[in-house]
């Protein structure tokens, strides 16, 4: 029985009123609590560690979610999920985290996720995470996502933290083979004392392999961001990384790409910049009636968008 | 009517003052078109930018229908109803044009998706564009047009409307603001297009810092035409004879 809280953070996080529609799993303070699996997307507990198996069969279309909520304190969980999904599948898959940290302990979630995407298949797959407490313990998230993009598929990856979330180190690998196309987008905003730390790898493996990392990230109060975003391109693959940062108040972001060739077919271009909002943009916001804190709100939400 | 009284106006540049307007005054009134016209440099748009409060002016008055509005900041002028479209609008990564839109629209009541076919762009291809480099300058330009149409303020000053605008779209852009005048608004166009200057009530000409000369087109306009011809052009013509290239 899903509490208001619960309801609450599921909606947060996966956009959920309610129970989801397809294919779901919920997992709650360190237990699958609700689970439903469809014809052609099976959802499984592992059997010797914590997490699931996603098992789409080719061809099939369709919407899965994995929620995961933490409502308690000194918590910690580590969970290893891996998703299939079958060759020329279509499918969208909404994971994510919401923490309510209710008192002063630690709340920490270490999401492990291996996912294939089979020929010719399709996953767009979008992962946000929620914090929030009340008596000033820590919302923690590490989560690792080990991606292997095969022959002619295609992967969207989409990662949001806005806010909420006192730290999180996110680690991102990913293969592409030949005719794979990945496009990952990270958004994050950073406030208070908060850290975020985000290593990306992503192998070019074949002819015609595409990726595209675009990451835009504000960082506010005394907060502190890394990005490590690295493009490896072993074959003629094309990639392009972009790394954008608003800076403002006492925060600091350092920004890293690295592109990297191992042949003479290869295009790789990497782009990187940190700056503060340009005065011209709030006045001419303000020029329209908006205060400098609601043109300021705009521009930093336009950003993130 | 807004009134600017004894404006003067210094720019802090690396620490050190420099005099860019002074001894301005002008009544605009409600129902009228104006001209500020005058060469590069000279302050046309510091004046707009005085009016709108994105300048403080170092001496002087600013009044809004006889209330002094000098010490009131940027939003506030906006919401009595001055608007400003800027001659080099600011870009904004990942905002939508419907956004812009609707923030403009909603200190006002005018905004429906004409304001974009009005200035020569069709809303289906354009409310979704974000308004960064993806944008050529003519298209972020009319963008700002659009904007200031959408916020339909009582004050409606256009800075250099028609830069980056080709010949076709100039055309259209003037009848856009001419028919968006009506008689309780006040339209400052900063401008040198001929046409423009032909479609107002009033020119002002600016020059060095100051009003040097305000009155009809046709009071004007010599005036302008000599100072727009440079010296170096000038001595191209040297003894009735043009170079093709110049000899300086």
């Amino acid at each position: 029985m899903l509490t208001a809280l619960d309801k609450k953070l599921l909606q947060e996080v996966a956009d959920l009123h309610g129970e989801p529609p397809g294919a779901f799993n919920i997992r709650k303070d360190g237990q699958g609590i609700e689970r439903r699996s469809l014809e052609g997307i099976e959802i499984n507990p592992k059997k010797d560690q914590p997490g699931i198996d996603v098992i789409v069969s080719p061809g099939k279309e369709g919407t899965v979610h994995i929620p995961v909520i933490m409502t308690e304190t000194d918590l910690s969980d580590l969970v290893y999920n891996k998703i299939d999904i079958g060759e020329d599948a279509n499918i969208t898959l909404v994971a994510g985290c919401g923490i309510h940290n209710p008192g002063s302990g630690n709340a920490q979630h270490d999401g492990i996720h291996e996912i294939y995407v089979r020929k010719g298949a399709r996953l767009v797959y979008t992962e946000k995470h929620f914090g929030e407490g009340e008596q000033g313990g820590k919302r923690v998230l590490n989560p690792k996502t080990v991606l292997y993009v095969e022959e002619g598929a295609y992967a969207e990856l989409e990662l949001v933290q806005i806010r909420g979330v006192d730290q999180t180190s996110r680690v991102t690998e990913a293969e592409v083979k030949a005719g794979g196309r990945l496009v990952m987008y990270e958004r994050l905003l950073t406030d208070g004392e908060q850290k975020a730390d985000s290593d990306v790898l992503v192998k070019l493996m074949g002819e015609d392999s595409t990726a595209r990392i675009i990451s835009r990230s504000v960082a506010q109060g005394n907060s502190s961001q890394k990005f490590f975003p690295r493009l490896l391109a072993y074959g003629p693959g094309r990639g392009h990384v972009e790394c954008d940062s608003i800076i403002m108040d006492r925060a600091t972001v350092r920004s890293v790409p690295e592109i990297w060739a191992e042949n003479s077919d290869a295009e790789l271009v990497h782009e990187a910049a940190i700056g503060k909002i340009a005065g011209e943009q709030l006045i001419k916001l303000m020029s329209l009636g908006l205060t400098e804190e609601e043109a300021e709100e705009a521009i930093i939400s336009g950003f993130l968008k | 009517m807004l009134t600017l009284e004894n404006i003067n106006f210094e720019l802090e540049v690396e620490e050190r003052k420099v005099p860019i307007l002074h001894d301005v005054n002008i009544n605009f009134e409600a129902g009228k078109m104006y001209a500020l016209t005058g060469p590069n440099g000279s302050g046309k748009s510091s004046v707009a930018r005085v009016a709108m409060g994105i300048y403080r002016q170092t001496a002087g008055r600013v009044l809004y229908n006889g209330e002094d509005i000098s010490s009131l900041g940027i939003s506030e002028r906006a919401r009595r109803g001055i608007g400003y479209a800027f001659q080099h609008p600011p870009r904004f990564k990942g905002m939508p044009v419907k956004d812009m839109l609707e923030l403009a629209f909603k200190h006002s009541d005018g905004y429906n998706c004409q304001v974009l076919r009005d200035i020569g762009l069709c809303p289906d291809d354009y409310l979704e564009r974000t308004l960064d480099n993806s944008l050529s300058g003519g298209e972020i330009k009319r963008i700002e047009i659009a904007t200031l149409l959408a916020q339909n303020p009582r004050v409606r000053i256009f800075d250099e409307p028609e830069a980056g605008i080709d010949l076709w779209s100039f055309e259209q852009l003037i009848d856009v603001i001419g028919n968006s005048h009506r008689e309780d608004t006040i339209t400052v166009v900063i401008s040198h297009q001929e046409k423009i200057l032909n479609m107002v009530d009033e020119i002002i000409l600016v020059r060095d810092g100051t009003v040097s000369m305000r009155g009809s087109r046709d009071e004007i306009w010599p005036q302008i035409k000599e100072s727009a011809e440079c010296g170096c052009r000038k001595s191209c013509r040297l003894e009735e004879k043009i170079y093709a290239d110049c000899p300086r």
